[in-house]
């Protein structure tokens, strides 16, 4: 009985003084959209790089938990692929809280189809009239492959949101649209569907399907930053008050050239 | 000495009824907090209005927050699962326990409960890449995510306890039974049809529906294979979209707070009285057999 008492004191002598030894360091948390995920990630290896002290927790969750976990104040940064909503900013002040978000990078959202479809180039308003259910025939939208299949992300999602406020206008995607709940899953569906048209970010576009021309203009870096491309939008991080310490830090390494150049790497676009 | 020990089996015990009552506190716990959080949702909508509205968009102002396509879409991948796993497992039982040689039951039966061991987020990419376009052609559809789809893979899933629990109620059934019927000059296919399988068709019936139970709460695959579309199923071939998809896909991104977090609640409330009494029919059958056979 005494050695199973004096094991356990041991054992939990151990944990604490590596639990200490590893809180040494400076310890920054972030947690929210996995749109902005692979940004934090990146950014996060390349600070942690040059600052060997530095330990940094990088989770996704979506906007809504990034938004959520600093109103809660249980991290230091909250990703999200959306500005906070008029509701979650009140709800956070009620808390004591003042969120302020800084842009770190933008987002095209590309509208895709199948590679074998003949169409190049849509406008916002009969991308809309398909997402609604006006249309159902390529041949009405000057494409080719028989019946449309509508491919959408979820009514949740901050890519949903962004592709609603921008081409369907508050407008209710039709019932029986495929709701799919990742960028990946929407590209595998459209390369393998002949009648898909679907839409994910554009640092997700591959050569397996047909990214098209929305109202004469192409999604590139260029015509994101200039605000000529339709649908984009910005990624923020948000933090509790004005950035400081060590996530003001981390927010200025990531919008340095050196950042930003990062932000490329991982597909989305610069903001500066 | 004695004392001693009396006193050690004692603290154990102690420990022991802590760890039995845990394991009930958290599932209190559980219940509460689904409940509190759900119930703000009905401040807002009725309950019916809830369980029988048939739209979910739980994004648009206004919202409407109608579940009863995701109700009909789990039911539906879940009646479609039992199809694909009750001939298949059952099969497979009766096999094992009646027909297979010693050394074949040996290798076979942990074969199929390997099968439970498979992550389902494997089965729903291997849904993704293969049954997907696979269906797609062989039936000439638009898209091979659906309910077809995720009613295989969940089937595939549900064998392995279909089979095991079947097994093991057969192998259960008297000899005395197939004795009888042997005596009676019936031969191995009948006794089998005729006396065996329904001396266990109780443990058989709570097998199907524990089966069920896997079916219904499985999340991962459903979320890959199934479409996503939250519309009531007429076609196998259409896709659906259920309510534990649902919360998946839509808790991450939702506001909490919200009535959208509330509603997601709400789902889950629904989703685990349902898998409560599926749970509660298994019991109640299963205590019947045990009956049946002393």
């Amino acid at each position: 009985m005494s050695k199973i008492i004096k094991s356990i004191s041991i054992l939990s002598i151990l944990i604490l003084t590596a639990g200490n030894l590893l809180a040494a360091g400076q310890k920054l948390t972030m947690s929210g959209s996995t749109t902005v995920l692979p940004i934090a990630q990146k950014a996060a290896e390349e600070f942690m790089n040059e600052h060997p002290d530095v330990d940094i927790s990088v989770r996704g969750g979506g906007s809504g938990v990034g938004v959520a976990a600093i109103m809660d104040g249980t991290v230091d940064i909250g990703n999200a692929s959306r500005a906070a909503k008029a509701k979650e900013i009140a709800t956070a002040r009620g808390k004591g809280v003042s969120m302020v978000g800084t842009v770190v990078a933008k987002d095209g959202i590309c509208i895709i189809v199948n590679k074998a479809n003949s169409i190049n180039s849509i406008s916002l308003e009969t991308a809309k009239k398909i997402y609604t259910g006006e249309i159902s025939k390529w041949s009405e939208a000057g494409g080719s492959g028989g019946t449309i299949v509508i491919i959408s992300r979820d009514t949740a999602s901050g890519t949903f949101e962004v592709f609603n406020e921008k081409v369907l206008k508050g407008s209710k995607v039709r019932e029986d649209a495929m709701m799919l709940a990742s960028n990946q899953a929407i590209l595998t569906s459209v390369s393998s569907t002949p009648g898909a048209i679907g839409y994910i970010g554009l640092g997700y576009v591959t050569d397996e399907v047909k990214p098209l021309v929305v109202n004469g203009v192409t999604a590139s870096k260029e015509t994101v930053i200039s605000g000529k491309y339709p649908v984009s939008r910005p990624l923020y991080m948000y933090t509790n008050g004005a950035p400081k310490g060590l996530a003001k830090q981390f927010l200025d390494y990531l919008l340095s050239p050196t950042g930003q150049k990062l932000v490329e790497e991982v597909g989305f676009i610069a903001v500066k | 000495m004695t004392i001693k020990k009396n006193k050690k089996e004692k603290l154990l015990e102690i420990l022991f009824l802590f760890f039995a009552f845990l394991s009930n506190i958290l599932l209190v716990g559980i219940i509460i907090i689904l409940f509190k959080e759900s119930l703000p949702l009905f401040k807002e909508i009725k309950v019916l209005d809830f369980l029988l509205g048939r739209h979910w968009y739980p994004t648009y102002d206004p919202p409407e927050f109608g579940i009863l396509p995701l109700i009909l879409g789990s039911l539906w991948v879940t009646i479609g699962s039992l199809l694909v796993a009750v001939p298949l497992g059952l099969g497979a039982a009766i096999y094992i326990s009646e027909i297979a040689s010693t050394n074949l039951k040996e290798i076979l039966k942990p074969a199929v409960e390997v099968l439970a061991g498979i992550p389902s987020v494997v089965l729903g990419f291997f849904g993704m890449v293969v049954i997907a376009p696979f269906l797609q052609n062989v039936f000439k559809l638009p898209t091979g995510l659906n309910a077809l789809n995720a009613s295989i893979l969940l089937g595939i899933m549900a064998i392995p306890t279909i089979t095991s629990i079947s097994e093991d109620c057969i192998s259960a059934v008297p000899r005395g039974f197939k004795e009888a019927s042997y005596a009676l000059g019936a031969n191995r296919w009948e006794t089998m049809i005729k006396v065996t399988v329904p001396a266990a068709f109780s443990g058989i019936s709570s097998a199907v529906i524990l089966g069920m139970g896997r079916a219904i709460g499985e999340t991962m695959t459903v979320l890959m294979v199934a479409g996503g579309a939250a519309i009531i199923p007429h076609s196998f071939l259409q896709p659906v979209r259920t309510m534990t998809a649902t919360i998946a896909a839509e808790m991450g991104e939702t506001a909490i707070g919200s009535d959208h977090y509330f509603a997601l609640f709400g789902i889950a409330v629904v989703l685990f009285i349902l898998t409560l009494i599926f749970n509660i029919i298994a019991d109640l059958v299963a205590q019947r057999f045990r009956k049946r056979i002393v």
